[in-house]
């Protein structure tokens, strides 16, 4: 096996030695450690002597041996249960695994954390990126991002499992925020913004496979692959923003339009769909169409009815004027826009404003238009936006 | 989301302080520092010299540098912290507990940061 596929072998297999780990020792601080170890170990050795018979066995069998050795070389720590065999253990059965992997996953996300520190833990201890990764993806000092990763696996410490419904859309929320992360970042090497999406992806199509029945965890990987596809031309050479209509849509990725219109529509055929699902089947709907005229607006628009009455959301009713205006012309999208100017939640923002101008543009009110441009330029904190925004006032 | 918070000097006020209102500007800023640094909030700071020791160029033509700051005002920029919070309501709460904000005279401007690059960013 080659260096890449033991990397990669090796990350993948990370959270399931951790889970394990976890469940039967607890301390995930420690566990992580031991962790981390083996897998330099493994990275070591394995070219060299090549991958064991049942490499996750040997991952926790190694690891396990770290943390007794940790242990015992505590003088003043409790006696504890140790449960590790000294012989490799075979793979265990893989419905284990996968209890473990989404028992990390819950952990990680847990509700008691705040958002930055889900996302950060998620990236580490899941995803298997270093901290100096993660700090480089989200334009902080790698000090600042390992404080932030140690004060919330501090903060798991003293937390239990979660429990209840909540706890897989807890996860998907995560999974959703790093795909966001990546897919807008406006500032730094684009490199390790792709590196987000791609790993949103990737942790999402795990759990997708360990919860194959869950609509809404098929409904996120298919918005997101869905979503990716236009990635390339979401951007000039330069990094000037392209709007959805101008976009070279021969340059959509084809193959991973397929994939999400596949994922969709086979998912939408099960159960009554929820949010993600239905952002999916409208980026599906985007994402076939040949051209912005020949998009299907009614269908969206019905999608976006349906959006903001089960998850209503100021953001969803912005989206929903602007198919309201491709269906049944600009004014009638702006009368629904009215109904946000007194709601404190988007009052201000820029969207509003973008959204607006945008609409009082295609009602030939042009005047207007470039008034509200000039606001959503003053108010958005991206900078292409912003450059974006600037152009249609004088373009 | 990034904030710089800046300190707003009054060199007027600066001067007026008693020692012990000095020490405990210097030991709010430890503090902060610390709190910050603990959260993982914190990003850098960068205390700045007096601006006797500031040069400008203007822009145009001939580009001429001048000695002094660029405005002339009663307050000017004394340093600034850099921070990464999840809300704005939290750079808020933040800059409050900055010990410029016990003084009457002094303040903490807070400005959103669109962009950010650098050798560690």
């Amino acid at each position: 096996m080659r260096s890449r596929e033991i990397e990669d072998l090796l990350r993948r297999l990370a959270p399931r030695v951790l889970g394990t780990l976890v469940r039967r020792h607890g301390q995930f601080d420690a566990c992580e450690d031991a962790v981390q170890e083996a897998l330099l170990a493994a990275s070591v050795q394995w070219p060299a002597e090549g991958v064991p018979k049942e490499p996750a066995g040997w991952l926790v069998t190694v690891a396990g041996r770290r943390l007794t050795d940790q242990w015992r070389s505590e003088a003043a720590r409790r006696q504890r249960e140790l449960n590790v065999s000294t012989d490799p253990s075979p793979d265990e059965d893989l419905t284990r695994h996968v209890d473990d992997t989404l028992k990390l996953l819950f952990m990680c996300c847990h509700p008691e954390l705040s958002a930055p520190s889900q996302v950060a833990l998620t990236l580490r201890a899941v995803g298997g990126l270093t901290t100096a990764e993660i700090a480089s993806a989200f334009l902080v000092p790698e000090s600042t991002m390992a404080q932030r990763i140690s004060r919330a696996k501090q903060k798991i410490k003293g937390l239990g499992f979660p429990e209840g419904p909540e706890r897989l859309p807890a996860v998907l929320h995560v999974l959703y925020l790093i795909f966001n992360e990546g897919y807008n970042a406006t500032s730094g090497p684009d490199l390790q913004r792709v590196e987000l999406t791609a790993e949103a992806i990737r942790l999402t199509r795990e759990v997708h496979a360990l919860v194959p029945a869950d609509g809404e965890v098929a409904g996120l990987l298919a918005l997101m692959l869905l979503t990716d596809a236009r990635r390339a031309t979401r951007t000039t050479a330069a990094g000037a923003m392209v709007p959805l209509e101008e976009q070279d849509r021969g340059r959509w990725d084809r193959a991973r339009i397929d994939e999400g219109v596949a994922l969709i529509t086979r998912t939408l055929a099960g159960s009554a769909p929820g949010p993600y699902q239905l952002q999916a089947a409208i980026a599906a709907i985007h994402d076939e169409a040949p051209t912005t005229e020949e998009t299907d607006w009614p269908q969206i628009l019905v999608l976006y009815k349906l959006l903001d009455r089960m998850a209503p959301n100021p953001m969803v009713t912005l989206n929903r004027a602007i198919a309201t205006a491709m269906v049944h012309g600009p004014e009638a999208g702006l009368d629904l826009l009215a109904s946000l100017d007194e709601d404190k939640r988007v009052a201000g923002h820029y969207r509003l404003d973008a959204v607006r101008a945008h609409l009082l543009d295609l009602a030939g009110r042009h005047e207007e238009a470039r008034e509200h441009y000039r606001e959503a330029a003053k108010r958005t904190f991206s900078l292409p936006e912003r450059e974006y925004l600037l152009r249609k006032i004088s373009g | 989301m990034k904030y710089l918070l800046i300190m707003q000097v009054n060199p007027a006020v600066l001067e007026a302080l008693t020692e012990e209102e000095n020490k405990m500007i210097m030991d709010g800023h430890e503090a902060f520092m610390k709190a910050t640094q603990e959260s993982g909030e914190f990003i850098l700071t960068q205390a700045l010299a007096d601006p006797a020791n500031t040069k400008v160029v203007h822009g145009g033509g001939v580009a001429a540098v001048t000695d002094g700051p660029f405005l002339e005002a009663k307050e000017f920029m004394g340093g600034f912290y850099l921070i990464d919070v999840e809300t704005e309501e939290r750079a808020v709460e933040l800059a409050k507990l900055i010990p410029d904000t016990k003084v009457k005279g002094l303040a903490i401007e807070i400005r959103p940061v669109m962009f950010s690059a650098g050798a560690d960013l």
